[in-house]
């Protein structure tokens, strides 16, 4: 097997940007985010993307790092709220968004990935997001058609690879990571450690390596958190 | 004298029964965690992809992948697991999960719940409120029964758009309970906060209700 392991998140992107492409990226808020590989994106100045990602990072960081330059031309999303110059460029119709349901968005990327092109659900019927699709009573009840996604591009983040690209999560980091990286025509995957052949158990591997093409090892993540709450010990 | 945040929450908490999965929302609902009765062991599900959702965490157990739907630190129990969003939202819209509490903006007569936008304003999105309200077997609204402009948001139509058509079956305000038996049924009177009298309830809900 060729090797897909690549030396950093630069050398990973090579040859698979283009202006205007679809790109996936994983996380929820700021928590499994492929932060090296979107730095890298950053740095690639690929320009006129659509992001399928559930939320649009902070300002300064994740996706953020990506508005802020203008590389982002349309986001697929369930939540935006923490980014100041998402709701700028929004307001000033610089930027395109599509919302959907947080449970739609991840089985259009599971159906994508699984090469199912539509299904039908009761998430949406009677709102704003029915509009214009197609209806379908099942046993009395109504539903709405939605559509799979897939995409030129799947950044992931994982805990830890093998050579073989079987990724295990940590965590709820896990969260759009699974089904992103089996509905990207390309997926490359970030991890904070590679270990080797044989040492990830079998039953234990969240995504099997036949999803992802190219794999980097990262160092010194950021891991910012959005809402530092603790509870303070009893006084004794 | 209406019911406060904390008691809102605790009579939200009554209607929590042993061995249901729960998804509380952002907000007001998240304090019922903080009273659910001795005896009576729930399971929290958090749509970011747990089962099992623990309190805060001590300062030294703060774990930046380890977080809630409203991006908290949190920790995990005994009991807990981690799953990705498809499979987080297969348990919900699969009609998995026993009870959803959620807050509104507006709620009517016929179960007709509108939280998360307003027209004109920027929209953050729905999230996965669209989700729960869908698939959940039992929906309960916390909401203050009036708006801080003092309109009724407990209303014969919904004036915003909606998260969900005819989905609520319980609203715990902070000067009444209203709740109907089965959806596509009219709400009724259950409980009226200490010292709030029906005139007074009346006169501050546009919804029709039965008493």
């Amino acid at each position: 097997m060729p090797s897909k392991l690549y030396p950093d998140a630069a050398a990973a992107l090579a040859g698979v940007t283009f202006d205007g492409m679809t790109i996936m990226s994983g996380g929820f808020g700021l928590c499994g985010i492929p932060e090296k590989l979107i730095a890298a994106l950053k740095a690639s100045g690929v320009t006129g993307i659509t992001a399928i990602s559930n939320n649009a990072g902070v300002d300064g960081f994740g996706l953020g790092l990506l508005l802020e330059t203008r590389q982002i031309a349309r986001m697929i999303s369930s939540y935006v709220g923490e980014n100041k110059e998402f709701e700028r460029q929004y307001l000033a119709g610089e930027l395109q968004l599509e919302f959907n349901p947080q449970g739609t968005l991840a089985e259009r990327i599971r159906a994508g990935g699984a090469g199912i092109p539509g299904f039908y659900t009761k998430t949406g019927v009677g709102t704003l997001v029915a509009e214009g699709k197609e209806h379908k009573d099942f046993g009395g009840e109504t539903y709405i058609m939605e559509t799979g996604l897939v995409a030129d591009l799947a950044i992931v983040k994982a805990w830890k690879a093998d050579p073989y690209g079987n990724l295990v999560y940590r965590k709820t980091a896990r969260n759009f990571n699974p089904m992103m990286a089996t509905a990207g025509k390309v997926t490359i995957a970030e991890v904070e450690e590679l270990v080797g052949p044989g040492e990830l158990d079998p039953d234990h591997i969240h995504t099997p390596g036949i999803f992802v093409q190219r794999l980097i090892v990262g160092t010194d993540y950021e891991k910012r958190i959005e809402q530092r709450t603790v509870r303070q010990r009893e006084q004794i | 004298m209406a019911w406060n945040r904390d008691q809102q929450a605790a009579r939200a908490a009554q209607e929590l029964q042993d061995g249901f999965y729960v998804n509380l929302g952002i907000g007001m609902p998240t304090l019922v965690a903080n009273f659910i009765a001795p005896g009576v062991d729930v399971t929290l599900q958090s749509e970011n992809g747990m089962l099992g959702m623990g309190p805060f965490p001590y300062e030294d157990e703060i774990d930046a992948d380890l977080i809630n739907a409203g991006k908290q630190t949190i920790t995990q129990l005994d009991r807990s697991s981690y799953f990705s969003s498809a499979e987080s939202f297969a348990m919900i819209r699969g009609g998995h999960v026993d009870l959803s509490i959620l807050g509104a903006m507006e709620v009517a007569e016929n179960g007709d719940l509108a939280n998360w936008m307003i027209p004109g304003k920027m929209v953050k999105g729905m999230g996965g409120a669209m989700d729960l309200v869908a698939g959940v077997k039992r929906i309960i609204v916390l909401m203050e029964h009036n708006s801080k402009s003092g309109e009724a948001k407990f209303k014969t139509a919904c004036t915003l758009p909606l998260t969900g058509k005819g989905v609520v079956d319980m609203v715990i305000s902070d000067l009444a309970v209203l709740a109907r038996p089965a959806k596509g049924e009219a709400f009724r009177l259950v409980e009226l906060a200490p010292g709030v009298t029906l005139d007074e309830l009346r006169v501050r809900t546009e919804g029709a209700f039965l008493a």
